[in-house]
């Protein structure tokens, strides 16, 4: 099959690295050939960042690059507008509609833009956008907010639900399995 | 088979591994880091963070002539640090086999400079092995070993960020442990002074030709025929992004070897393609050999030399392709990195700014300062530079004792600024240095180093004392604070700046996010109280920012290090529950 695209962006500490290796278990185990690029060190820090993950036959390059994402998976509105170059025409892009002022904004040497959602609407772009972090809190903490989206991406995706839970079984501890279980079925079901 | 999704640097690990490795010494730095931690994993292989790159080298120099197979990694910038051994290894060769891997990183993710590594492989004529995924980082690294120990050479591997950090499948082996191979006193291989080296530069000569014999016919460069009007001369990441970009509508000659490089195999390839593209990040290096074979070849005219490539970039260059794309028409303001909350670094700089002074910064998390609104550095060049530099700038006008300073971290102090140090002692310039003590490595991702007291595998050991050594080299003012403490930083930076003598200021305190620093609980704002002055946003914690005209706490990332109620002139941040 051809290889796919998707990208995971949002800002350093928001948990999109676990979320990049719940999506890359998934398709291991659906027996896809996989590879996911993440950058370590000094972009963790706040900053701005995204996670590739490509799968496929075979698959070239683990980068994405602008025009390709078959899915964008947004943790944070304004990185959802700074990468909407890379999706594809008729892809995807799913929003937490979580915001988190950058420095700069902090300061007051720029601000914060109204419209985001709007903006990225307007372009032409596919979207669903959800407050993933209430859902999280409803499920029994604010740090699940990756597995809710998780649990988005999934209703977007055409793999088992069953591959999905194991791979969370894999990779969270089991003390907060249940808790991330809800907050993946609520991501999950939330356009059904 | 045993399948898995693993980065890069893991797999070269478990390349090594599976090789024989035996004694592994690095230093950290992103994007090589992992190689080594993950190394630490095994329990049969001995391993180590070094004090610098150069020391690293040398202990795996010594653990491969005394006959076990050894490892060092770093970052690009590290070889510099290590070059010292690494061309006089290349002339002493090797006993067992000896791995060097060197992470560049285009594009600057997460480094000072764009520097090429391959000019070093050239240069000092040893083998370089270039990997394009982690399935490749697993089998170079292992067979790296056998190269290593056939041409008598050390080899290093050669990892770009994209390699280094992304994940791919790889096939997990079985370990060749080889044991220890017996030692045999030979100073004419192993002493190297004059009348040795020249007979051994004669070896290195002969083994550079073997090697490039070698290179013709390895299957490590592969040659794959398409359509034969365009041909790609690639290695590493970018044959994966031509790959990507082109598919079978071109043919491919992909170098796993990049030095030496081959003549004839490439000779031939251009031979049967009528134009041939050099896709290569960084310096023309295949480029630049191929149009000194008369090989008429397209590389950096049509591509460029700074930052990374894509395949978007090889597709516009070579078929002029472009994909449409959608853009959001809203002004979105950079997101850099920034200081985490409760960053012991934060208080210091502040006092710092207070102060006026000059700040000869260093490599580490602490060159975030550099950025508003704390904006205290003036010069950053590499590891070590902040305490040399300030003694050069001492030095250039005597006056500039009394405004300037440099920081550096504990890692980087015992990497390179004790030397400079021992320098300010024993050249006698008043100047001021100031160790910000975390604790710990903090950017590469929190690795222990000689000041934790603990090892790569977290067993205790002894620890540098870093008032005891810089008194040692002959620093009798030592002082230490804590950079919570805003009055303390600022008092003791102003006597020990105007001191007539050299002085070092430790401010420690641990990295707050080391899983054993207690946090507490996070503060709040007092709504009545506060007037919304921002003076308590002038030391740029992520987790305060106006609402509504007054200042708000964001209690998922507030430690409660009260830095910011130090700076309330109202009282107005209070202690949470």
């Amino acid at each position: 099959m051809e290889t796919k695209s998707i990208m995971i962006v949002g800002v350093g500490g928001q948990g999109t690295l676990l979320a990049s290796r719940i999506l890359g278990a998934a398709l291991v185990s659906n027996g896809f050939d996989v590879k996911v690029s993440e950058v370590h060190g000094m972009s963790q820090r706040g900053g701005s960042v995204v996670t590739y993950v490509k799968y496929g036959s075979k698959v070239n390059s683990p980068i994405v690059n602008e025009g390709e994402a078959d899915l964008i998976l947004a943790f944070e509105q304004l990185e959802a507008a700074r990468w909407l170059p890379y999706l594809k025409k008729d892809g995807t892009l799913i929003i937490n509609t979580q915001k988190i002022d950058p420095m700069s904004v902090i300061i007051g040497n720029s601000v914060y833009p109204d419209g985001v959602l709007e903006a990225i609407n307007k372009a032409g772009a596919k979207t669903t956008s959800l407050d993933a972090l209430s859902l999280a809190v409803s499920a029994g903490s604010a740090k699940a907010v990756n597995v809710v989206l998780i649990g988005v991406m999934a209703s977007h995706m055409d793999l088992d639900r069953e591959v999905w839970i194991d791979a969370l079984k894999s990779t969270v501890p089991e003390k907060f399995l249940e808790m991330n279980l809800k907050a993946f079925d609520l991501g999950y079901n939330y356009n059904k | 088979m045993n399948k898995k999704l693993l980065i890069g640097n893991e797999a070269v690990a478990r390349g090594l591994y599976e090789g024989g490795l035996r004694v592994a010494s690095s230093y950290p730095g992103t994007p090589s880091t992992e190689i080594t931690e993950c190394i630490a994993k095994y329990d049969d292989v001995y391993s180590e963070w070094a004090p610098n790159e150069k020391v690293a080298m040398e202990v795996a120099v010594g653990s491969s002539i005394a006959g076990a197979r050894s490892f060092c990694g770093m970052k690009h910038v590290g070889l510099n640090v290590a070059a010292d051994p690494l061309f006089t290894a290349s002339y002493t060769g090797v006993n067992a086999g000896m791995v060097i891997a060197v992470a560049d990183d285009p594009g600057m993710h997460s480094s000072q400079n764009e520097q090429d590594s391959r000019h070093y492989a050239k240069a000092a004529k040893i083998m370089m092995l270039e990997p394009s995924d982690s399935e490749e980082c697993l089998e170079y690294a292992k067979a790296a070993y056998e190269l290593s120990e056939k041409f008598d050479t050390p080899v290093i591997l050669r990892l770009t960020t994209r390699v280094a950090h992304s994940r791919s499948i790889v096939n997990i082996g079985e370990r060749n442990d080889i044991g220890v191979k017996e030692y045999v006193k030979n100073p004419g291989k192993y002493v190297m002074m004059p009348a040795m080296a020249k007979k051994r530069h004669v070896v290195v000569e002969d083994r550079m030709v073997a090697e490039r014999e070698w290179a013709e016919t390895t299957s490590i460069n592969t040659v794959e025929y398409n359509d034969k009007k365009i041909g790609v001369i690639s290695s590493g990441i970018c044959y994966q992004y031509a790959k990507d970009a082109l598919g079978d509508r071109v043919s491919y000659l992909k170098l796993g070897c990049v030095n030496p490089l081959p003549i004839e195999l490439i000779k031939n390839f251009a031979a049967n393609c009528d134009k041939v593209y050099v896709l290569e990040e960084l310096d023309p290096f295949i480029e630049e050999h191929c149009k000194q074979l008369g090989i008429d070849v397209i590389g950096k005219d049509a591509f460029t030399l700074q930052g990374e490539y894509s395949q978007n970039l090889i597709a516009k260059v070579i078929f002029g392709e472009t994909k449409p794309t959608m853009k959001a028409d809203i002004d979105i303001p950079a997101r850099p990195p920034v200081l985490c909350a409760g960053c012991p670094h934060r208080g210091l700089y502040y006092a710092l700014k207070k102060l006026k002074l000059t700040v000869s910064g260093d490599i580490g998390c602490y060159t975030l300062g550099a950025l508003p609104p704390i904006g205290m550095m003036d010069t950053c060049v590499c590891m070590g530079a902040s305490v040399s530099a300030l003694h050069g700038r001492n030095k250039a006008d005597e006056s500039n004792c009394k405004n300037s300073v440099a920081v550096i971290g504990d890692s980087t102090f015992i990497h390179s600024g004790i030397t400079g140090l021992i320098d300010i002692a024993y050249n006698q310039s008043n100047s001021t240095v100031i160790i910000l003590d975390n604790s710990i490595t903090g950017m590469t991702g929190h690795q222990d180093n000689p000041t934790t007291g603990k090892t790569i595998k977290g067993d205790p050991t002894t620890a540098v004392s870093l008032e005891l050594l810089a008194k040692a080299v002959g620093i009798d003012r030592v002082r230490v604070v804590d950079p919570y403490n805003l009055k303390e930083c600022e008092d003791v930076i102003r006597e020990e700046v105007a001191a007539d003598e050299p002085s070092v200021v430790i401010s420690r305190r641990p990295c707050a996010l080391l899983k054993y620093v207690k946090h507490n609980p996070p503060l709040k704002i007092n709504k009545d109280k506060c007037v919304g002055c921002k003076m308590c946003m002038k030391i740029g914690c992520p987790a305060i920012s106006i609402k509504d005209g007054k200042s708000e706490i964001d209690f998922t990332q507030c430690v409660g290090c009260n830095v910011c109620s130090q700076l309330c002139k109202f009282d107005a941040i209070e202690e949470g529950k």
